[in-house]
């Protein structure tokens, strides 16, 4: 059967290169890296270039990577640990489109008193500046946007975030989804999230880039390992995966977005030609991330979509989850304004530099099929 | 002497001729689910006993899930030495205290002592072993009893099982299993009864997902337990759906794709050999649950319909889902079927002489033999 996967935002497959690096330490560079021998200091050493790479893909010359189990921990990491240097009650900032490891870091700060305020977003996912402008001018010491919005594919105005912010407050970028495919300058913020598992390397593995000097309480205790930031020996193989990961995306060159956002345009083009009527959630297509597309068909229920196209060997995902009692949309459509009845038919389609042109020709040709089925039936 | 489980069973009592076959049949049973744990299981004298286990808490908790069987008790086989006898009940009732009894019983009328003299000595030993122990033959706190039979047996823990009939005894049955809370403990009560059954679940992709599937064959997993494997027909139902939805009334739709639903369940049940359906029905709980709903859904069969939770209320179906450990998995959202198929305002007293008109425009045979040929069948273990 023929296959599309676009669900990439989900999570991406190993590539090749990821999967010998973590083979190849896990059967020759297995050492701990806090000992003292020369294998050990071998692997201390891969580590170290693999920091170093990390850090230049975001041009983090006056930062340090600590290395974590992924985006989860990362999120976690930079808001507990940064909030918990802090003194007092806090005003804190936060998006309200974030992921859930951002949101429930900002839940438990406001269950321990802090002042959370959420900035609310407009239609096409970008911030509202003056919500924001209001936080900081009540005090706020930490703000927490998603540089890609997962579901949407909303970019952040980095730039303008840096510029509203004037030196303030902290500035913490989740760049899960924008890491590599979306640039990132880490003079724009002072701590910035990545994951392995979204860039085809392995699941497990992450980083928080954070600018020198911006002290962290830690939220593991142990060894001291990562500058104390992280205890725990260290996920020599996972590092190393996401290190080849990451080799191989930058590899493809400074071109790479561009030719990521024309796969994503044809395949909004195809599926036009095929859905004259479908609807884009979020910002427009060209104006969003270069991988992330979030459509609605009307009529069709995204979840019923969804199990369609896993017919055809098509996977994709929704923000939405269906149960005949009560309907769950997406939390963050509903923040962007879009009302349930058309966020129930949202369908994410995340692509990533591996895609191919068969892929994206033969998941619209499909949806075009599919949805000239499923719209006929709908609840009367 | 050596660690030994007592079995007692229950209704199979009342059996008469065929009562070794009930017995045999439960004693299989028993030695079916404690064979992970090593143990040894014989018949001997009206009782089940299972020895050699390697973890005492573990067999009894799976024992007393066996259905045939009223109640447990950890037991100490020994010789018959009235010594060693009263050595070992000392030792078993030091930890208690409050009032006791002595219950002798002496099949081996070789044994010296009859039942009455040995339950006085036993009870004047241990009286004298523990100060915080007294003597109460009418309401006793404990019991302790004292078998001679091929060879001494003591207990005094008596831990109550499932009762039921031995799986196996009550024939054949099948069982529609949703994915819902009712259903899976609608089939447990009559598998309790000793049913054998198979279970027939409907899906409706691209309406309901793998995740929805994988719930139901948790849910039969959990049942098949009891009784050894279980197998589980997965009916394409799509097109049955679809086609009632575009050309019967909308009010009418739940109760028409329930008739259908009886119609292959009862092709696939007698297929499978079975001699009745089984549903989680409970009356009055939905639309299609009323009396007059139920008499439109029982029209399209021939085969009795158990509907075994009736005249339960869904809080105690509930608690009978929590405790035969199926609750959890029920509860997850994922949905046999999606609200598109749902009518807003479902009739909830359907004229059974209106059904033929309302199911005019569909080729009832033909569909239901197209979802019955593409059926899927999968053997789950226990």
């Amino acid at each position: 059967m023929r296959q599309a996967y676009l669900d990439n935002s989900a999570t991406t497959r190993p590539c090749e290169a990821a999967v010998e690096a973590m083979a190849r330490c896990l059967r020759e560079g297995w050492h701990n890296p806090s000992a003292v021998y020369r294998p050990a200091v071998e692997a201390l050493r891969a580590m170290r270039d693999a920091r170093q790479r990390l850090l230049d893909a975001v041009g983090g010359a006056g930062c340090d990577a600590i290395f974590t189990s992924g985006g989860t921990e990362s999120n976690n990491l930079a808001i507990l640990g940064a909030v918990g240097r802090m003194r007092g009650r806090q005003v804190l900032a936060v998006s309200a489109v974030e992921h859930p490891s951002v949101r429930s870091a900002f839940d438990a700060l406001a269950e321990r008193g802090h002042d959370v305020r959420v900035i609310g977003v407009d239609g096409a996912g970008q911030l509202k500046w003056d919500a924001l402008e209001a936080a900081l001018n009540d005090g706020a010491s930490l703000v927490s946007c998603m540089q890609v919005n997962n579901e949407t594919g909303a970019v952040l105005d980095a730039a303008r975030l840096h510029e509203t912010v004037n030196g303030r407050a902290l500035i913490h970028v989740d760049g899960v989804q924008g890491f590599l495919r979306v640039p990132f300058d880490m003079r724009l913020a002072d701590l910035y999230t990545v994951s392995g598992h979204k860039l085809h390397g392995p699941k497990g593995v992450g980083a928080l880039i954070v600018k020198k000097g911006l002290r962290l309480s830690p939220q593991h205790v142990g060894g001291g390992q990562e500058a104390n930031l992280r205890s725990g020996t260290e996920n020599t193989p996972g590092i190393a995966g996401m290190d080849a990961a990451i080799r191989e995306l930058t590899a493809l060159g400074p071109d790479m977005p561009r030719q990521l956002m024309a796969k994503k345009l044809h395949l909004m083009a195809a599926v036009r030609r095929a859905v004259p009527d479908v609807i884009v959630n979020g910002p427009a297509p060209e104006d969003g991330a270069p991988h992330i597309l979030n459509l609605g068909f009307p009529g069709a229920r995204g979840e019923v979509m969804l199990h369609a196209l896993e017919g055809e060997g098509i996977y994709v995902s929704t923000g939405s989850a269906c149960s005949s009692k009560k309907l769950k949309v997406s939390g963050v459509l509903t923040a962007m304004g879009i009302p349930p009845r058309t966020a129930e038919w949202a369908v994410r389609f995340s692509l990533s530099p591996h895609t191919t042109m068969e892929e994206t020709d033969y998941a619209a040709e499909r949806i075009g099929v599919l949805y000239d089925q499923l719209k006929r039936f709908q609840r009367r | 002497m050596r660690d030994v489980l007592l079995v007692r069973y229950g209704e199979v009592f009342l059996k008469g001729a065929n009562r070794p076959h009930f017995l045999k049949v439960l004693t299989d049973n028993v030695k079916r689910v404690v064979k992970p744990l090593g143990g040894h299981v014989w018949l001997s004298d009206s009782r089940v006993y299972v020895s050699d286990f390697n973890d005492l808490q573990a067999c009894i908790d799976c024992v007393r899930k066996v259905f045939g069987v009223y109640s447990v008790s950890p037991a100490v086989e020994m010789e018959k030495d009235l010594d060693v006898i009263a050595g070992a009940c000392v030792k078993m009732m030091a930890p208690y205290s409050g009032t006791f009894k002595v219950l002798g019983k002496r099949s081996d009328k070789k044994f010296p002592m009859n039942s009455m003299e040995l339950a006085a000595e036993i009870g004047h030993r241990v009286l004298e072993a523990n100060p915080n122990l007294k003597v109460d033959v009418h309401k006793p706190q404990h019991k302790l009893m004292v078998e001679i039979r091929d060879n001494a047996y003591i207990c005094v823990e008596e831990i109550m099982a499932v009762g039921g009939m031995p799986m196996g005894t009550g024939g054949k049955a099948a069982l529609l299993l949703s994915g819902g809370i009712d259903s899976p403990v609608a089939g447990y009560q009559l598998m309790k009864r000793g049913v054998r059954l198979c279970a027939i679940h409907f899906q409706s992709p691209p309406y309901t997902g793998e995740l929805a599937r994988d719930k139901v064959m948790q849910l039969a997993k959990k049942l098949a337990w009891y009784s050894g494997g279980m197998r589980v027909y997965l009916v394409p139902f799509t097109r049955c759906q679809l086609e009632i939805h575009e050309k019967c009334p909308d009010e009418l739709g739940t109760l028409i794709t329930r008739r259908f639903m009886m119609r292959i369940a009862q092709i696939i049940a007698r297929q499978f050999g079975a001699q009745a359906l089984i549903t989680g029905e409970s009356l009055g709980q939905v639309a299609s649950q009323t009396m007059d709903a139920l008499c439109c859904t029982d029209a399209v069969v021939d085969m009795p319909v158990f509907r075994p939770l009736i005249g339960l209320d869904k809080t105690e179906i509930m608690d009978i889902a929590q405790r035969i450990d199926t609750y959890e998995t029920s509860i997850l959202p994922y949905e046999d079927c999606c609200t598109v198929f749902t009518p807003r305002h479902p009739v909830t007293r359907p004229k059974l002489e209106t059904m033929p008109k309302a199911e005019a425009k569909l080729d009832v045979d033909a569909l239901v033999n197209e979802a019955v040929e593409g059926t899927e069948m999968v053997i789950l273990e226990a």
